[in-house]
């Protein structure tokens, strides 16, 4: 079969959503899905250029649930941040949905924000001016009020002395704690990150996985990660989803069962990352390609 | 305070080598006058309002001139940057007639509008309005794409994106576009007035013209001089804020 062809489009964009998933036998779809904050449905992608086409995404279903932090790592070019997108309503699927508490994601929203990898803070407005841009985007706000939730999340990142600075001002770990704060201050119900820590040297970065994991345990937020670093993954995530590439899909999925906060340096989430490192190269024995999509506990490997 | 004492002294400096100049006799002093007979030609006309009048009256064509060239180039520049099609009649009408040096515009005009203000005013729009179009232009395609995105991410809509993403990312564009929109507006204004004389009001393209008939080279340069004050003081009044904002905001000296 043509693996281009749109007959493997399984589910089209009007067709009935939970049942067909729930059909699919994987464990973590069946978990609660009253809690469903974001469900991915056969979603699939094909970018065709001058020198022919390529399937960026094939066929991907996921459900993340309310309060999840989820990680999705792969090499460059496996169609992790295409996915992102898709889901932030950036893109749109050549087949498949997303859908977001319920609803088809259609266009970008405020429910569901993101951060990239460079911070793309907007220079022409000072730090607190980029945080406020999102809340003057939200109605039955008043300026006091915009300015109260500016200023919280701020000092949440440790920045509000810096409120009044020029973003060329600020270092790169700033920038994209001031990001995350205007991704934050909106409220949104689910944060979506592109590699935001990416271009960070290590000692800023360690900083920032404590800082976002206190954030997302204070703020109950549903947080889908994307990365090609591991050990980022496995520190950050409660679950890991491997993507392989051409076509970009899920070959593995695994639970971090360690207790929170974690240590980006500790020798549990090495065993962890080694793991995962191998189903990203495909040589752990158990992942095979006749079994697209599979979950290992890790916590009994660990050991 | 010691950057102004040495600006000073520089200009003086200039003006003294300048009086040296004449009085060593090397030019004949119809050719080039000494500074103090370029002063005192500046005080009298002071003194009998020729020189306030002329001065209001090219200061409010160019004023006019330049706020219609900005009107329509903004929003043309826009559309030329959103719009194929725009980019593909527009734009290149406005690149090709950019290059048309504005003095250009002046026979035609002639012919359409007469000796009127009118005539004055599209030398003027004509000359501004086309780098104008292409700043603008310029200025939207270099806004990196993931501004557009973040915002949209935040719930920023079509509209709301133009003026609160597109146009403000733009703006180190605009403003050097803007700046170079009034040098052409100023150069088509004077080459107006020189060649167009309009009974509804001189300018001092006129009076310069009128210095040259008279053979009276104290009222050519001090013309001269007083379009290149207005000049300077037109860049650090209008444009000059601007171009700190940029500096301070992007840290780069706003292109």
């Amino acid at each position: 079969m043509n693996p281009l062809s749109r007959s493997r489009c399984l589910i089209s964009g009007d067709s009935p959503g939970p049942s067909a998933l729930n059909s699919q036998e994987t464990p973590c779809e069946r978990a609660a899905p009253a809690q469903a904050k974001v469900v991915v449905e056969n979603v699939s992608k094909i970018f065709v250029t001058k020198r022919g086409s390529a399937e960026a995404l094939a066929n991907i279903s996921l459900q993340v649930n309310d309060g999840q932090f989820v990680c999705l790592v792969g090499r460059s070019g496996c169609g992790k941040s295409t996915l992102l997108n898709i889901i932030a309503g950036l893109e749109k699927p050549d087949c498949g949905r997303v859908l977001a508490d319920g609803k088809p994601v259609t266009e970008p929203g405020a429910d569901r924000m993101m951060m990239f990898q460079e911070s793309a803070l907007f220079p022409w407005l000072n730090v607190i001016e980029n945080v406020l841009f999102g809340l003057k985007l939200k109605p039955n706000l008043t300026r006091s009020e915009r300015f109260e939730i500016a200023e919280f999340y701020l000092r949440l990142v440790g920045l509000e002395k810096f409120m009044h600075a020029n973003i060329h001002e600020l270092s790169g770990g700033m920038k994209q704690r001031v990001a995350l704060a205007r991704a934050l201050a909106p409220n949104p119900r689910v944060l979506l990150m592109d590699e935001p820590f990416a271009a960070l040297d290590a000692l800023t970065r360690e900083q920032l996985y404590t800082d976002i994991q206190q954030i997302w345990e204070q703020r109950k937020k549903t947080i889908i990660f994307v990365t090609h670093n591991v050990r980022e993954a496995a520190c950050l995530g409660d679950r890991v989803l491997v993507f392989s590439r051409h076509p970009g899909r899920i070959i593995e999925e695994f639970v971090i069962g360690l207790r929170r906060p974690r240590d980006i340096n500790s020798v549990d989430l090495a065993n962890y990352t080694s793991v995962i490192i191998r189903a990203l190269k495909g040589t752990l024995g158990f992942e095979s390609r006749g079994k697209p999509l599979g979950q290992i506990e890790v916590a009994a490997l660990s050991s | 305070m010691k950057r102004f004492l040495y600006a000073l002294s520089f200009f003086i400096l200039l003006a003294v080598a300048w009086h040296m100049a004449v009085r060593a006799g090397f030019w004949s002093p119809v050719l080039l006058p000494a500074p103090e007979s370029v002063a005192s030609y500046l005080w009298s006309s002071i003194l009998d309002g020729t020189l306030e009048q002329a001065t209001l009256v090219t200061i409010r064509r160019l004023l006019v001139g330049y706020c219609i060239g900005l009107l329509v180039g903004l929003p043309l520049g826009l559309l030329t940057a959103r719009f194929k099609i725009c980019e593909d009649t527009i734009g290149v009408v406005a690149l090709g007639l950019q290059t048309l040096p504005s003095v250009c515009w002046v026979p035609l005009t002639l012919l359409w509008f007469g000796q009127t203000e009118n005539a004055m005013l599209f030398v003027v729009v004509m000359g501004s309005l086309w780098s104008v179009v292409i700043a603008t232009d310029n200025g939207v395609r270099h806004v990196p794409p993931i501004y557009a995105r973040a915002a949209r991410t935040m719930g920023s809509k079509r509209f709301h994106i133009w003026y609160a993403v597109i146009l403000p990312a733009s703006l180190p564009f605009l403003v050097s576009g803007m700046k170079q929109g009034w040098a052409f507006a100023w150069r088509s204004l004077m080459a107006a007035e020189i060649y167009v004389t309009i009974l509804t009001g001189f300018g001092l393209g006129q009076l310069l013209h009128f210095g040259r008939e008279l053979n009276s080279m104290d009222q050519v340069i001090g013309i001269m001089f007083v379009i290149v004050v207005i000049g300077l003081l037109v860049d650090k009044i209008l444009f000059s804020p601007w171009e700190a904002f940029l500096h301070r905001r992007w840290g780069t000296a706003g292109s």
